[in-house]
């Protein structure tokens, strides 16, 4: 379907339904057109399109009632590319269009104390009993549990084969009995994340998201658009993080230095570089050419970042702090409130969705072909590595 | 704006290289550095037999009219090869100039000169410092002329300098224009590719901050070549002593480096790309501690992070040579391209060399090839550091309100 017939669908489906009705009637018929996201399958919410013509949508349905991809970005950005790619007929009809509308949060049950970088040698357990399972651990650093409906979930079905074989991908039920979420206060003084612990949960086993033992392949789904999800939007030159610096840098030209005017010249060139590639990317995925670029985007994006806002708390010459109270976030914000709360919350953009070590170790073995580091971990048994 | 290459680049991308690989290898470029650096017979082929030299001259005049964007993969093959050929300073600096010069002057003798270069009959070099910047287009003088002092072209102080009018501290090469013709006289240090060139093409201040550019036979000039830093692109002083020229037009001399410099950041890819995939190679070959040395985690994200740079390199070089509205070089691109490739070229040449070890100080290893042209890259043209400068009024990122401590 061509770009102009799109158009033409769009402005039919916004005459058709009143805006200014009730939100989640309108969003819910949205989906219902295939207008929710038009390069998923029919019936899904999508046309079959391609992702680029997204867009086409986008600018016909301005003004009208839109999803939160802040608070649904985990659905959106990583549960909702799994389910499509893994889950049965049944699962994607049950989930996608309430995950879509923003009926149903999900969060996201991966990393453990004891796995982060190493996620796969994660230690929750998974036991079958008959149709269901029954999930015993604790996860962590999972935002927006507190919101959540669904949560995707990566548990051990068997601890004695090495330690990516022995994964099952789940999806897991917040309002089960067993599950307790407790929130998690980070350095920017409020929880936007959670620890969240589960005793005896009871899953049914059409919970599952793909065979038994294959979850760690299930679960590169999840984190390679966790990836692109991080990083990976599209800003304005001059944007991002950038903004807020750039707009004090002009108000205030009594706070400007040499040492700071050079710093942040190589900071917008850099931002300007990132910003092209990101498009470059786009293009190439647009013409069917998908390259491993896209692996870099979070680091670049990480490291921007947390230059950037650090350099905007020098240029402020502020010593103080907007509020440390603590309080639940609603929505993962990296650019809201203060110079000084963007500086800390910056701080994560190296470690979630991948520690910028590991996102190194990818690029350097999956794109640049570089032997591994020797490894003790491959062909144990889960069970019997060294703790 | 498209930031991907179209099929026609990846074609004449892959007869670049096919030439390349065969005729130019790094040992051959190294093994000639020091007599002839520049290789007639393999640009006679590149020129004539797959037509580089004429891809930016108009097809009116004999050539293909090709865009920047073309050109620019061509570049992008040369740099992987510091291939010892005038395409940079005759195909891409001088051509631009004289095709901008056509439309204001003498359109024969500049359509007669293009198509001669179109062909591979001649070529050409800009007689302008290789480091001269867009926003500092003529050579600047350590002196302390006052304005309006005539300086004579004598040697003062063992250095030998350019006789002309100072208007402003900076000291020009003067013109002296008769009736049938033009006589010139000056000198200009650190020009690239005049020692291999045919036809200088001189420009000599205009009004209103014009510059007039005149075609002077080489056979008039005095061309020394000077030893170089970069051994595969050397620089020779051109010195004028009231040497015949024809007139060709006006030009903005801004724009012209403008349009190179957009352009070098193509070529600086290329080196980039080439030390960054050698020293992949050799990573991955070399054994130290019984183990590929590519496979200890310091060493792998060091490679990851440049290449990074390199991914970032590719996009900020198209995006120097997207055709605009105007078929201009847009300032913020080129200042963009500029300050980011610049950089990563000699960055990805000097981690390329640590990381080859004892092997990459050595003559014989090509690695310093790379790392010549990329320091003299990044020079060329204008600094990181300029286009930086200058990004601060393009992009509006003003500098520090002066401030006095002294009260």
């Amino acid at each position: 379907m061509e770009e102009a017939r799109l158009r033409e669908l769009a402005a039919e489906f916004r005459a058709r339904h009143d805006p200014g009705g009730d939100r989640l009637e309108f969003l819910r018929a949205r989906f219902d057109a295939g207008l929710a996201w038009v390069w998923y399958p029919e019936g899904l919410g999508g046309l079959g399109l391609a992702p680029e013509l997204q867009r086409v949508v986008d600018e016909e349905l301005a003004g009208t009632p839109q999803i939160d991809v802040g608070l649904q970005g985990i659905g959106l950005g990583m549960a909702a590319p799994t389910i499509l790619a893994f889950g049965t007929e049944e699962q994607k009809r049950r989930f996608l269009r309430p995950l879509w509308t923003g009926e149903e949060i999900w969060c996201q049950l991966f990393s453990e104390p004891g796995a982060g970088s190493d996620l796969a040698t994660l230690a929750t357990r998974a036991v079958r009993d008959g149709d269901e399972w029954v999930v015993d651990g604790q996860k962590v650093w999972t935002s927006g549990a507190h919101h959540a409906r669904w949560a995707i979930l990566v548990a051990r079905t068997d601890p004695g084969v090495p330690k990516h074989r022995g994964l099952t991908y789940f999806v897991c039920d917040m309002h089960a009995p067993g599950v307790e979420v407790r929130p998690l206060r980070q350095i920017t003084g409020e929880a936007e994340f959670n620890e969240v612990f589960m005793t005896g949960v009871r899953l049914p086993d059409d919970l599952r998201l793909g065979q038994v033992g294959d979850g760690w392949r299930v679960a590169q789904t999840t984190l390679m658009n966790e990836r692109v999800a991080i990083g990976g939007a599209r800003v304005r030159r001059g944007g991002g993080m950038l903004g807020p610096v750039l707009d004090t840098w002009r108000e205030h030209p009594e706070l400007r230095t040499h040492d700071l005017h050079q710093r942040l010249l190589a900071l917008w060139v850099e931002a300007e570089v990132t910003r092209l590639s990101g498009d470059r990317l786009r293009e190439q995925l647009a013409a069917g050419q998908p390259g491993p670029e896209g692996s870099g985007m979070k680091l670049s994006f990480a490291r921007l970042n947390q230059a950037i806002s650090g350099l905007e708390v020098e240029l402020r010459r502020d010593l103080g702090y907007d509020d440390w109270t603590f309080r639940r976030s609603d929505t993962v914000d990296f650019y809201g409130r203060g110079a000084g709360y963007r500086y800390l919350r910056a701080k994560g953009n190296s470690i979630e969705g991948g520690t910028s070590e590991i996102l190194r170790n990818i690029i350097a073995e999956r794109v640049l072909g570089l032997p591994a580091e020797p490894r003790v971990d491959k062909d144990v048994p889960w069970k019997d590595l060294p703790r | 704006m498209t930031l991907l290459y179209s099929e026609v680049e990846e074609e004449l991308r892959a007869a670049v290289r096919a030439v390349l690989a065969d005729r130019c290898p790094p040992a051959a470029v190294l093994a000639r550095a020091e007599s002839e650096p520049y290789d007639p017979s393999l640009w006679k082929t590149l020129a004539v037999e797959i037509g580089v030299a004429g891809l930016l001259v108009p097809e009116e005049h004999g050539g293909a009219g090709a865009t920047a964007s073309e050109a620019a993969v061509v570049l992008e093959e040369l740099g992987r090869g510091v291939a010892p050929v005038p395409f940079f300073t005759s195909s891409v600096l001088a051509t631009y100039a004289l095709v901008r010069a056509g439309e204001t002057g003498a359109g024969e003798e500049v359509g007669g000169l293009l198509g001669r270069l179109a062909e591979g009959r001649a070529t050409a070099a800009l007689v302008v410092p290789f480091a001269a910047s867009p926003y500092r287009p003529w050579p600047v003088r350590g002196g302390v002329a006052e304005a309006g002092e005539q300086l004579s072209g004598s040697v003062a102080d063992g250095e030998a300098r350019p006789s002309g009018s100072v208007a402003d501290g900076e000291a020009r090469p003067s013109g002296s224009v008769a009736d049938d013709g033009a006589r010139l006289s000056g000198s200009v240090a650190g020009v690239a590719g005049a020692d291999v060139a045919d036809v200088l093409v001189v420009p000599v201040p205009g009004p209103d901050g014009t510059a007039v550019l005149y075609a002077v036979d080489r056979a008039a000039a005095a061309v020394e070549a000077a030893p170089s830093l970069d051994l595969t692109r050397p620089v020779a002083t051109v010195t004028l002593d009231g040497a015949p020229a024809v007139r060709l037009g006006v030009v903005d001399l801004a724009e012209v480096l403008r349009f190179g410099a957009g352009l070098l950041a193509s070529e600086q890819l290329g080196v980039a790309e080439w030390c960054l995939e050698t020293t992949l190679a050799y990573v991955k070959d070399r054994r130290q501690f019984a183990r590929p040395v590519g496979s200890f985690q310091a060493v792998k994200h060091r490679l990851a992070d440049l290449w990074l740079d390199v991914v970032r390199a590719r996009a900020v070089a198209r995006a120097a040579v997207s055709p605009s509205d105007e078929a201009r070089p847009d300032p913020v691109a080129v200042a963009v391209a500029q300050a980011w490739n610049g950089g990563v070229a000699v960055h990805v040449a000097e981690e390329a060399l640590q990381l080859h070890g004892g092997i990459g100080m050595t003559w014989e290893h090509p690695v310093h090839l790379f790392l010549k042209r990329a320091k003299a890259d990044e020079i060329a043209l204008g600094t990181p550091g300029d286009h930086r400068e200058a990004l601060a009024s393009l992009a509006d990122v003003p500098g520090p309100v002066p401030v006095s401590f002294a009260e």
